[in-house]
C-alpha cells in the first residue's frame, strides 16, 4: 500500500513543517530575564505528528477525488439521515429525546444543567445563524453584534426601568430585528465576501461603542445584578432559578426547531434556498432578492436578540468582552461543522462544540485551535458538514417504472 | 496659536502618512490575491502578525548573543520575510488550493478558520500578553536637524513602502512573471491555454503578498513598540479596508486607499476622540462598500449569467 515515494513525500513535508514552525514553536524569549528557551522536543512532536497526518491527508484527498466522480451532488445516506426520514423511527426518538431532556435536571447536578442551558444557547444562535448563513448563503460574521443587542437591551431596560424579563424579551426580539434591517438594508445588494467583512466591521462597531460609550453601557465593567426571569412573582432560589431557566430554554429551543423546520420549507424558505443557489435565475423567477434577504437577515437577527436577553438574564451579569469576534466565529463554526441548513446537524455541532472543552479541561486551551482547524477540515473535505441538509426531491420507486 | 494649529495638523498628517504606508504594505497583499483567485485572504493579516514574531524572536535571540544593531535589524528581516513567504505559501497549500472549484462561501469560511487557527497557534506556543518590540531602525545621525518633523522611524517607515511600491510596479509591469500574474488575473483558463502555470503564479502571488505583510508588520513593531498574537486582526482589516477603498484588485488603489484611511484615523482620532480609533476605520468600510463597492480606482464589472 505505503510506497517508498509516499513515505519520501511525507517526510519532505513533516522536514518542512518543522522548518516552518522552528521559531515560533522551538524558540520562547523571556525578554524581562534575558533567558532563551529552546523547547526542541516541539520540533520533534510537529515532526511525527505531521509526519502521519500527510498520510491522512493524502488519504482523505484521494477519497474525495474518487467520490467526485460518480455523481455531483448526491453524498452518501448516514443512518441518522435514514431516521429523518422515516417518520415512525423520528417521531420515537425525538419522544425519547425530549423525555430525557425533560429529567436531565433532576438526573445531574445544577451545575451540568447549567452547562446544558448554555449548549442549549449555542443550539438557538447556531439555528437562528443558520437562517442568515445555511438557508439564505448570506455569510454574516458579526451575528454577534445582535446576541449583545437582545443582551444589553434586556440589562439596560431592567436596569433603568425595572422592566421584567417577559414584557423585555419581546421587545428584545424586536430590537435586535430592528438593527438586522438597519445593517441589511444597505449591505444585502454586496457580494458575498464583502457582506461578510461588512457584516464583520459592524459587530466590532457594536462591541467598540459598548466598551467606550460609558454613560449609555457601562463600558467595559459591564452590567451587574441583572434580574433573573421570573414565575408569577414565585421567589426562587437560585437552584431552583437555574432549572425553572433550563426548562425554558428548552421550550424556546423547541419552539426554534419547530420554527426553523416549519420556515425551511414555507414559501420564504424556499426562496432562501433559491436565492442561495442562483441569484439572477431567482430574480427572473420573480422573487423579490431585498425583501427576501433582509427576511433572512431579520428572522437569524430575532433568534440572537432572544439568546441574548437569556443570556443576560441566565448570567445577571454581561459586558462587552462576551461579544467578541470569536464569538461569532463559535457560532458559525457550529453552523459550519453541523451542515449548512441542517437542523439536527447544527444541534448535534452546538453539543459537540460547547460540552467537549467543558469536560475535557486540558482539552479547553486547544479550543479555538482546533475550531479554526475544524473550519478549515470541514470545507476541504466535507463541506457539506456532519449531517448535511436533505433536500427535498421526488423519487421514482423501481416497482413503478417497471409497471 | 496659529501655528501650533498648523504644527498639530502637520503632525497629523505626517503620523496619517505613516499609518497609511504600512496599511499600503499589508492592503498590497489582499489585493493581490483578490485580483488573481478573487479570494478575501482572511488569515492575511495572521501571516504579518507571525512575520512580526519571527521577528521578535530572532531579534531577541541575537540580542542576547550580542550582535550590533545593523546586524540585528537585517537578520531579524530577512527571517521575518523567509518565514512570511514560507506560511503564506503552505497556506494556500492547505486552505485555499483544494477549494478552488468549491461553491463561494467555502474558500472564506476556511480562511476565517486558518485565521483563528493561526491565532492560537501563536497564542498557544509563545504568549498572550504584549511583548516588547525592540527598536530595529536606528536614528540617523545626519537626520538629527529635522527629527522634530518627522524622526527616523517615520522616515524609513515612508520611504521603504515608496521603494517597495516602485519595486512591485517594475515586477508587475515589466517581467515575466508579472505578465503572468496580469494574465491569470484576466482569465485563467486562457493563460491556462497559453501554457502559464497557474499554481505556480498563485504561490507566488502568496509569496510576495506575505513578504509584503511582514516588511510591514516588522516596521509597525518596531515604529509602535509592542505587539501581541491579535494584532493581525484589527490590522488585516484595516488593511482590507485599504484595498476596498481603493478598489479591490487594483494595485495604485491599494496605495491610495491606504493613504485615505491612515490619514482619516489620524486626523479623526487627533480632532474628535481616540477612543473611537477603529470605530472610524470600521465606519469607513461600512460606507465605501454601501456607496462605492467598486472602490476609487477599481472598476464594477458587469456580472456575466
Amino acid at each position: 500500500m505505503i510506497t517508498i515515494q509516499e513515505i519520501k513525500k511525507s517526510l519532505i513535508v513533516s522536514v518542512w513543517f518543522m522548518l516552518l514552525t522552528f521559531p515560533i514553536m522551538v524558540i520562547r524569549v523571556n525578554t524581562v530575564e534575558k533567558i532563551v528557551e529552546w523547547r526542541w522536543e516541539n520540533m520533534f512532536f510537529i515532526g511525527i505528528s505531521v509526519f502521519f497526518l500527510s498520510f491522512l491527508w493524502r488519504y482523505l484527498m484521494k477519497r474525495k477525488e474518487l467520490e467526485k466522480k460518480p455523481d455531483i451532488g448526491t453524498w452518501e445516506i448516514s443512518i441518522l439521515q435514514e431516521i429523518v426520514k422515516k417518520p415512525k423511527i423520528l417521531i420515537c426518538c425525538s419522544c425519547c429525546l425530549v423525555l430525557f431532556a425533560l429529567l436531565l435536571p433532576f438526573i445531574f447536578s445544577f451545575y451540568q444543567t447549567n452547562i446544558i442551558t448554555n449548549a442549549l444557547i449555542y443550539v438557538m444562535l447556531g439555528l437562528g445563524l443558520n437562517i442568515v448563513v445555511g438557508l439564505a448563503g448570506l455569510l454574516d460574521l458579526g451575528y454577534v453584534a445582535f446576541y449583545a443587542v437582545g443582551a444589553y437591551s434586556y440589562a439596560l431596560l431592567n436596569h433603568h426601568f425595572g422592566l421584567g424579563f417577559w414584557s423585555v424579551l419581546p421587545v428584545a426580539a424586536f430590537l435586535s430585528a430592528f438593527f438586522g434591517i438597519l445593517l441589511g438594508f444597505p449591505v444585502l445588494r454586496l457580494r458575498g465576501d464583502y457582506l461578510a467583512i461588512v457584516t464583520l466591521g459592524f459587530g466590532e462597531i457594536i462591541r467598540l461603542i459598548l466598551e467606550n460609550w460609558n454613560e449609555f453601557s457601562f463600558g467595559p465593567s459591564g452590567i451587574a445584578n441583572i434580574k433573573r426571569p421570573g414565575l408569577f412573582g414565585i421567589q426562587m432560589s437560585l437552584e431552583t432559578s437555574i432549572i425553572y431557566i433550563y426548562y425554558l430554554m428548552l421550550l424556546i429551543v423547541i419552539f426554534t426547531i419547530f420554527v426553523v423546520n416549519r420556515l425551511q420549507n414555507s414559501r420564504v424558505g424556499r426562496a432562501w434556498i433559491a436565492l442561495r443557489e442562483d441569484e439572477i435565475a431567482c430574480q427572473a423567477m420573480g422573487i423579490d432578492k431585498t425583501k427576501t434577504k433582509l427576511t433572512a437577515f431579520a428572522l437569524g437577527a430575532t433568534w440572537a436578540g432572544m439568546a441574548g436577553a437569556i443570556f443576560a438574564a441566565k448570567t445577571t451579569f454581561i459586558n462587552p468582552a462576551s461579544f467578541t469576534f470569536l464569538e461569532s466565529a463559535m457560532i458559525l463554526s457550529i453552523v459550519v461543522l453541523g451542515g449548512m441548513g441542517s437542523i439536527i446537524g447544527v444541534i448535534i455541532a452546538s453539543f459537540i462544540l460547547i460540552l467537549t472543552p467543558e469536560y475535557l479541561r486540558a482539552f479547553s486551551d486547544y479550543r479555538m485551535l482546533i475550531f479554526g482547524a475544524t473550519m478549515v477540515i470541514m470545507m476541504v473535505f466535507r463541506p457539506q458538514g456532519i449531517i448535511p441538509n436533505v433536500r427535498r426531491t421526488y423519487k421514482f420507486s423501481k416497482s413503478r417504472i417497471e409497471n | 496659536m496659529k501655528i501650533k494649529k498648523m504644527e498639530y495638523f502637520f503632525e497629523l498628517f505626517l503620523g496619517g502618512l505613516t499609518r497609511g504606508s504600512i496599511y499600503a504594505l499589508i492592503a498590497l497583499g489582499y489585493t493581490m490575491v483578490y485580483g488573481i483567485i478573487e479570494l478575501i485572504n482572511f488569515a492575511h493579516g495572521e501571516i504579518y502578525m507571525i512575520g512580526s514574531f519571527t521577528a521578535l524572536i530572532v531579534a531577541s535571540v541575537l540580542t542576547l548573543k550580542g550582535f550590533n544593531q545593523i546586524s540585528i535589524l537585517i537578520l531579524a528581516s530577512l527571517a521575518a520575510i523567509i518565514y512570511s513567504g514560507a506560511y503564506g505559501y503552505t497556506l494556500e497549500k492547505i486552505a485555499y488550493k483544494p477549494l478552488r472549484h468549491a461553491q463561494r462561501l467555502s474558500p472564506l469560511i476556511s480562511a476565517i478558520g486558518m485565521s483563528i487557527f493561526l491565532q492560537n497557534y501563536v497564542l498557544l506556543a509563545q504568549t498572550s500578553d504584549f511583548l516588547p518590540f525592540p527598536n530595529l531602525i536606528p536614528e540617523f545621525e545626519f537626520w538629527e536637524p529635522y527629527s522634530h518633523i518627522i524622526g527616523s522611524p517615520q522616515l524609513v517607515i515612508i520611504l521603504v513602502t515608496i521603494i517597495i511600491m516602485v519595486l512591485l510596479t517594475i515586477l508587475i509591469k515589466y517581467t515575466k512573471i508579472g505578465k503572468a500574474m496580469r494574465a491569470t488575473a484576466q482569465d485563467k483558463n486562457m493563460a491556462m491555454l497559453v501554457g502559464v502555470n497557474i499554481n505556480h503564479v498563485i504561490s507566488i502571488t502568496f509569496i510576495i503578498g506575505s513578504v509584503l505583510a511582514a516588511v510591514g508588520g516588522v516596521l509597525i513593531a518596531s515604529h509602535i513598540g509592542m505587539i501581541n498574537f491579535y494584532i493581525g486582526f484589527i490590522a488585516g482589516i484595516k488593511a482590507f479596508t485599504a484595498a476596498v477603498l481603493g478598489g479591490i484588485g487594483s494595485i495604485p488603489g491599494a496605495v491610495i486607499g491606504a493613504l485615505i484611511l491612515g490619514w482619516t484615523e489620524s486626523f479623526a482620532t487627533g480632532y474628535v476622540s481616540s477612543d473611537y480609533e477603529d470605530v472610524f476605520a470600521f465606519a469607513l468600510l461600512v460606507f465605501i462598500l454601501i456607496f462605492k463597492p467598486a472602490g476609487i480606482l477599481g472598476h464594477s464589472d458587469a456580472q456575466k449569467v
